[in-house]
């Protein structure tokens, strides 16, 4: 609760998080043990690395049964033994690379919480009862050890613990901070009070400290003496230590942009040299090769031009599910068809039946348009979604249909009557057909 | 523009000139270009002047003061944008040089951005050969031309808030305007649009000229709304 420590060790031992808490506090009872335990842990093991580390250690852990187990294990219990110890090595690995590389070993936030959504505030509040949890464990630990009044040196240290305690907890807030990109001015602020405050006790205590063992007097020589060789030390090593911090953050830098260069890269490599690749071998098939530099065109703007908020956020809506028709349809016979989409809006099963009816519309568009750009117009205008799809080729009328083919009959308008919508298909003004689909979107939005 | 039957461009051809200058960063793209409209006996276009960043742009634009400039909207040195707003501070406001927007492109703040900064017309680069000859002499006879994809971004930049007319704006579009943008959006060209509302192509194209100055002027709401509810601007 406090740092994880709990939660993480739970998830090490695949024991539930509920007895790793209890065992910590009945340890506390037997001379402060569970305090001290967990103070180590929570020092020694930086919060995150024993949250699930995708990729790195190739198991991802999933909540099952009230506890975390191995995903893919698929009832294979791990020794817990074994893994205690590989966890232990594993976990001073990523501790090593965490520092030394900044890899960024991912943790969630709220797994923290057990995954549930909304778990920020019950953690917050949980923290505050840990934290007052932890103030009884430290007064049944003085209890216990009976200091408080034999030994005066208890508050100089207890100043030091906590101010040490306050210090470590901030760099292991900062980290938090780099991770989820929380960097806030205020936040900052709270981070250099704690950090001061921090060390102030632990000076204090210090002082504290030498004053009780009698060297008070002597003690402004030795700060005299201390700040001397710091200033000296610094003076020395200052001008290195810039240059090291420079190089580092020259090399971060240096590195974010291969990364980027690298991603663009593979993606240039993995679809447009590919598909040129392609062409160059079947350069003799003019429609192939059409099809494929058709393909990649759109995909490559899509790549380029889409905002990627539009992208991720709407997965499922008519404009991208009519995208992905024309796309298809453009595939598949091998003529373009050009998409203008004003508004959009969530599919529901009435839009579904009419991106099918546009579908057949597009399929017809192409096969009889006579090869040329088939137009697609999408308009949804309050409630009313429109779709229009015209071709170039000699038109037909509609009239003049035998009975006996479905295609524009069945498929298109009474596919559109059954949902509750219209269909017209009239020739364009210049030649050429236009099929003209309407429906009204379902009630609830 | 989208013609489905063009009229035959050497019709048109001997009878008038039209003068063109190129601006695009990709020699290969100038030369295609130049190759598939630049047969002035047969085209009737003139290309007098090529240019491949804004700085030369806006010397050989100045210069050669061409009909229409084809001007692509990604280029070193500033991009379309950049070469409009200068050339119109070195050529004054009229100047009588028109800019055709031909990009590769069809990203949204592109194609509104170069509009706004005065552009005609806006095509992208997959239009054919005679189309293109086509909207060049459009936009050398002082109309815009507006690709379907276009009028769908005017049309989506508008529709928000056309619904509740707050106060009469002059830089509303009208119902009219809007069928006409409707109707170019669905692939119509000018002709078959003037067929369908039972107007003239002369009408058709002073609507659609009357978008383009409402498209260049609405920077107050609309547009800064819309550009702004897509972080355009």
């Amino acid at each position: 609760m406090l740092g994880g420590v709990a939660h993480g060790l739970a998830m090490h031992l695949g024991l539930p998080v509920v007895w790793v808490r209890a065992a910590f506090v009945l340890l506390t009872f037997a001379n402060g043990l569970g305090v001290l335990l967990y103070a180590v842990f929570w020092f020694v093991v930086p919060i995150g690395l024993d949250e699930p580390v995708r990729g790195q250690r190739g198991v991802s852990y999933v909540w099952a049964n009230g506890q975390f187990v191995p995903a893919g294990a698929s009832g294979v219990t791990p020794d817990p033994l074994r893994k205690g110890r590989r966890g232990r090595l594993g976990r001073l690995r990523d501790v090593l690379q965490g520092t030394f590389q900044g890899e960024p070993v991912i943790a969630e936030e709220s797994a923290v919480g057990g995954g549930s959504p909304g778990s920020a505030s019950r953690q917050n509040l949980g923290q505050l009862a840990a934290l007052l949890m932890l103030v009884i464990g430290v007064m049944a630990l003085l209890n216990v050890l009976n200091i408080q009044s034999s030994s005066p040196y208890t508050w100089p240290l207890l100043a030091i613990g906590v101010g040490v305690a306050l210090v470590w907890r901030q760099a292991d807030d900062s980290r938090w901070q780099r991770w989820f990109g929380l960097q806030g001015g205020g936040k900052r602020r709270v981070a250099f009070a704690r950090v001061g405050v921090g060390v102030l006790l632990v000076t204090v205590g210090i002082i504290g400290f030498l004053v009780l063992q009698g060297t008070g007097s002597t003690l402004a020589a030795v700060i005299e003496a201390s700040l001397a060789v710091l200033a000296g030390v610094l003076v020395l090593t200052g001008p290195y230590a810039l240059r090291m911090w420079q190089d580092l953050a020259a090399e971060r830098t240096a590195r974010i942009r291969a990364q980027e260069r690298a991603e663009i890269a593979a993606h240039i490599h993995d679809s447009v040299l590919h598909t040129l690749t392609l062409i160059q071998r079947r350069s003799e098939d003019p429609k192939e090769v059409q099809r494929l530099a058709r393909a990649q065109e759109r995909e490559l703007r899509l790549w380029l031009y889409r905002p990627e908020a539009a992208a991720e956020a709407a997965p499922d809506t008519l404009a991208e599910r009519l995208r992905s028709v024309v796309a298809e349809v453009e595939d598949r016979h091998g003529v373009p068809v050009e998409l203008v989409c004003v508004g959009d809006c969530p599919m529901d099963d009435r839009i579904a039946a009419q991106m099918q009816a546009a579908r057949e519309a597009m399929v017809n568009a192409a096969k009889y348009g006579g090869g040329g750009p088939v137009q697609v117009y999408a308009e949804v205008e309050g409630r009313t979604v429109s779709v229009f799809v015209r071709d170039h080729g000699p038109g037909f009328d509609p009239d003049t249909v035998p009975e006996d083919r479905m295609g524009v009959r069945e498929s298109i308008i009474g596919r559109m009557k059954r949902n509750g919508g219209t269909a017209r298909v009239r020739p364009a003004p210049d030649g050429g057909t236009e099929v003209e689909l309407e429906m009204e979107r379902a009630a609830d939005d | 523009m989208t013609d489905a039957v063009a009229p035959d461009p050497g019709a048109q051809g001997p009878d008038r000139v039209a003068r063109v200058v190129l601006v695009d960063d990709h020699r290969m793209f100038r030369t295609g270009v130049r190759a598939e409209i630049g047969r002035t006996e047969v085209t009737g276009i003139d290309v007098v002047g090529e240019a491949d960043d804004v700085e030369s742009a806006v010397r050989v634009v100045a210069e050669a003061r061409p009909d229409v400039v084809l001007l692509d909207v990604h280029l070193p040195g500033g991009g379309g944008v950049e070469v409009l707003r200068r050339s119109t501070a070195v050529m004054g406001e009229p100047g009588g040089v028109k800019f055709l927007a031909l990009s590769v492109s069809d990203a949204a703040e592109d194609v509104i951005g170069v509009i706004r900064g005065g552009a005609r017309g806006y095509v992208t680069k997959t239009i054919t050969g005679t189309d293109l000859v086509n909207a060049i002499f459009r936009i050398a006879d002082g109309d815009a031309v507006f690709s379907p994809r276009l009028a769908g971004f005017v049309l989506d930049a508008f529709a928000a808030t056309d619904t509740p007319p707050v106060d009469e704006d002059l830089d509303r579009l009208t119902q009219r305007e809007r069928e006409v943008l409707r109707l170019i959006a669905r692939g119509y060209a000018y002709k078959e649009i003037a067929k369908q509302l039972f107007i003239s192509v002369k009408t058709v194209e002073s609507h659609v000229s009357a978008v383009l100055r409402k498209l260049q002027l609405s920077n107050r709401h609309e547009l800064t709304r819309w550009a702004t509810a897509r972080r355009l601007v």
